[in-house]
């Protein structure tokens, strides 16, 4: 079941098309990777599926519903991660997620069972009353996940959420997602780590230059390009020349 | 949910406001401490505090009893602070900043000043070598001299003993004076009254007071009330706290800016929030912290310097609130129109300082010229501290609050709408 899906999608910042036509669904219970160099259209392409950005054209639709301005409550079913370290590093744990999840209308023991929750989740309830400053990286990373997750959405959008991370918060993180799709979670995940890719993705899709030059599950796409591996198909497709 | 999102929004900005001790000093206790030390040196007239006096030096190369007369008064005039000195030496304390002025009698200067007095002509010079960067007290010195100047003078001329003299001299000149022959009589038959004057019979040798000011002044300060005395820190109080709003302007919108840079604003705007809620919250919790920045200067003031609300209190209050108002949203409206927090902070801090300076809060605004003065009513900075004295020590009531407040919400309307209109709200 597709619950969230972008059709078409184009955006464009001055002179440059940052995204052309790009289309992506997520179905609840699956997990969709997102690849592509730097510079290929990636993050603008979840800000878009998020309501960051408004796209030129194309449209998001959440439960088949095209999503209505910034205040539309089927945002409600959508979780974001970024690839920034979205916290506030003077409050502790708990005071992000208190204020994070009041802008989802969570209050009172709601707010607090869902706080426990996302904090167990991602292994952090005994740190809940820690300033995030005194977080180590991976820490600040799976605080990250939980914000992204507190109010219990359907779909969640995670932009790079490894960056930066020792392998044990790296596995951690993982764990949590494969955990989140057993919930029947759907789940997109842009990453430059192909073996991520390999480990998660039910579905991959390829994104290069704004646009979708590949979208297939992973033994598809090996298959399809004769590869052993995801990098080698990824680098078949996209080249060997540096991006900037 | 909006109003909970709202409420989370101001109060997750408090509790940022109240974990950062630096931003707590900057806001609370630096605008008491630099209101404090103005108000101690801008005490206004009346206060006990002793004045400070201007330095200055006196040369007498004169030697004679008008030069004499004019050092001796000098002396304890209770504005200067006075060396004495030749004139090299007086030359160079001007030079090195340790004397405003140096006033140098030249040799000769009773003599031609007396004679002058009657004919006009040939006026010695009295030099005046001065700091060029205290031109202000050059002119208090220019005014308190000449009075001193003309009263040595006159008592010498009008004295018996030496303004026969005096008198004969101008007799002879007459002719020289370039006066039409009707005045040069009629001054003739003046002088000659004078002569007249010595020569009567009585005491001699009793000396003349000389000419002076021929008037006292009554002066009355337009305080509050009678009787209730100018303070100087009510002023003093407002133009700092005006200025710290500002500051705090400074923080919300890099507060903004921060947030921006470090992704949070991606969170925010994913959630299921309008624009005007995300706008509301930092509005209301910049408002919050600049208005407690203001009552808590002014709670001080009245606590430790007897500043008082003479006028309404309610126009206070509504001056404060529409201070605060606008300070939050020039905060918002940097953010909108900043780049980065490094490059707009920079600016930022620059426009605010232009502000508070046009507004009155370092130097009274009457030393600007014509068109700056002019200029004023476009300031925000100036209304707010022009409403703040008028409820403080002018004591005025609440009809001389409209005014300022209405401007002050005015400008609070242009920035909140600037802000929204070029604010940048696609994340990517």
């Amino acid at each position: 079941m597709v619950i969230l899906e972008g059709r078409g999608l184009r955006k464009r910042f001055g002179e440059i098309v940052a995204v052309d036509g790009v289309s992506v669904a997520l179905e609840a219970g699956k997990i969709l990777g997102v690849l592509g160099p730097n510079g290929a259209g990636k993050t603008t392409t979840v800000a878009m599926l998020a309501g960051l950005v408004t796209p030129n054209a194309g449209e998001v639709l959440v439960g088949g519903q095209a999503l209505a301005g910034d205040a539309d409550p089927a945002k409600r079913r959508l979780g974001l991660v970024p690839q920034e370290l979205a916290l506030y590093e003077e409050l502790s744990a708990r005071d992000n997620l208190r204020f994070f999840g009041a802008l989802y209308g969570l209050a009172g023991a709601a707010l607090e069972q869902a706080i426990a929750a996302a904090l167990a989740l991602v292994g952090l309830g005994d740190r809940a009353r820690d300033r995030v400053g005194t977080y180590s990286g991976g820490m600040k990373r799976r605080l990250n996940l939980a914000a992204g997750l507190l109010h219990d959405p359907d779909v969640v959008l995670l932009d790079e959420p490894t960056a930066g991370v020792d392998p044990q918060s790296r596995n951690a993180i993982f764990d949590n997602l494969e955990a989140l799709k057993r919930r029947g979670k759907a789940l997109l995940y842009t990453t430059h780590y192909m073996e991520e890719a390999e480990r998660l993705a039910d579905r991959i899709v390829i994104i290069d230059h704004g646009r979708v030059i590949a979208d297939d599950t992973p033994a598809g796409l090996a298959r399809a390009h004769g590869a052993p591996s995801l990098e080698k198909v990824f680098l078949a497709l996209t080249g060997r020349s540096l991006r900037d | 949910m909006a109003l909970t999102a709202l409420l989370a929004l101001v109060r997750k900005d408090l509790t940022l406001f109240l974990a950062d001790r630096r931003a707590l000093v900057m806001a609370f206790a630096a605008p008491i401490a630099i209101a404090s030390f103005f108000g101690s040196i801008f005490p206004g007239p009346g206060a006990s505090t002793e004045p400070a006096r201007v330095a200055i030096h006196l040369v007498d190369q004169d030697g004679g009893p008008i030069a004499a007369a004019i050092v001796a008064t000098v002396k304890v005039d209770k504005n200067f602070k006075v060396t004495v000195s030749a004139a090299e030496p007086a030359r160079a304390a001007v030079r090195r900043g340790a004397s405003a002025v140096a006033v140098v009698i030249p040799p000769g200067f009773g003599e031609a000043a007396g004679r002058a007095l009657f004919a006009g002509r040939a006026r010695p010079q009295l030099a005046l070598l001065y700091d060029p960067s205290r031109a202000t007290e050059l002119a208090m010195v220019r005014g308190i001299l000449t009075e001193h100047v003309m009263r040595a003078v006159t008592r010498e001329v009008f004295s018996p003993a030496s303004g026969r003299a005096f008198v004969d001299d101008a007799l002879k000149r007459l002719d020289g004076t370039g006066l039409s022959p009707d005045d040069a009589r009629a001054l003739g038959e003046l002088l000659t009254s004078v002569q007249r004057f010595y020569d009567r019979p009585g005491p001699r040798g009793a000396a003349s007071a000389g000419l002076s000011a021929p008037y006292d002044v009554r002066e009355e300060a337009m305080t509050a009330r009678a009787g209730a005395a100018y303070n100087g820190y009510a002023h003093s109080f407002a133009g700092m706290g005006v200025q710290f709003l500002f500051f705090a302007a400074i923080d919300l919108g890099m507060g903004v800016l921060l947030e921006r840079q470090r992704g949070l604003w991606k969170r925010l705007r994913s959630a299921p929030v309008s624009r005007f809620v995300l706008l509301a919250g930092k509005a209301g919790s910049g408002t919050t912290i600049a208005l407690a920045t203001l009552l808590v200067s002014f709670g001080f003031a009245m606590l430790v310097f007897g500043v008082r609300i003479q006028g309404s209190v309610v126009g206070f209050l509504a001056v404060a609130l529409a201070c605060a108002l606008m300070a939050s949203t020039f905060g918002l409206l940097l953010a909108a129109l900043g780049n980065t927090p490094g490059t707009t902070r920079g600016i930022a801090i620059l426009a605010v300082l232009l502000m508070v300076m046009l507004g009155g809060a370092w130097v009274p605004t009457f030393i600007f010229p014509a068109w700056l003065q002019r200029l004023t009513v476009v300031v925000p900075a100036r209304w707010a501290v022009d409403g703040l004295d008028a409820m403080t020590w002018r004591g005025l009531g609440l009809s001389a609050a409209l005014v300022p407040a209405g401007v002050l919400l005015g400008f609070a309307a242009l920035f909140g709408a600037l802000a929204v209109a070029r604010f940048r709200w696609e994340e990517s």
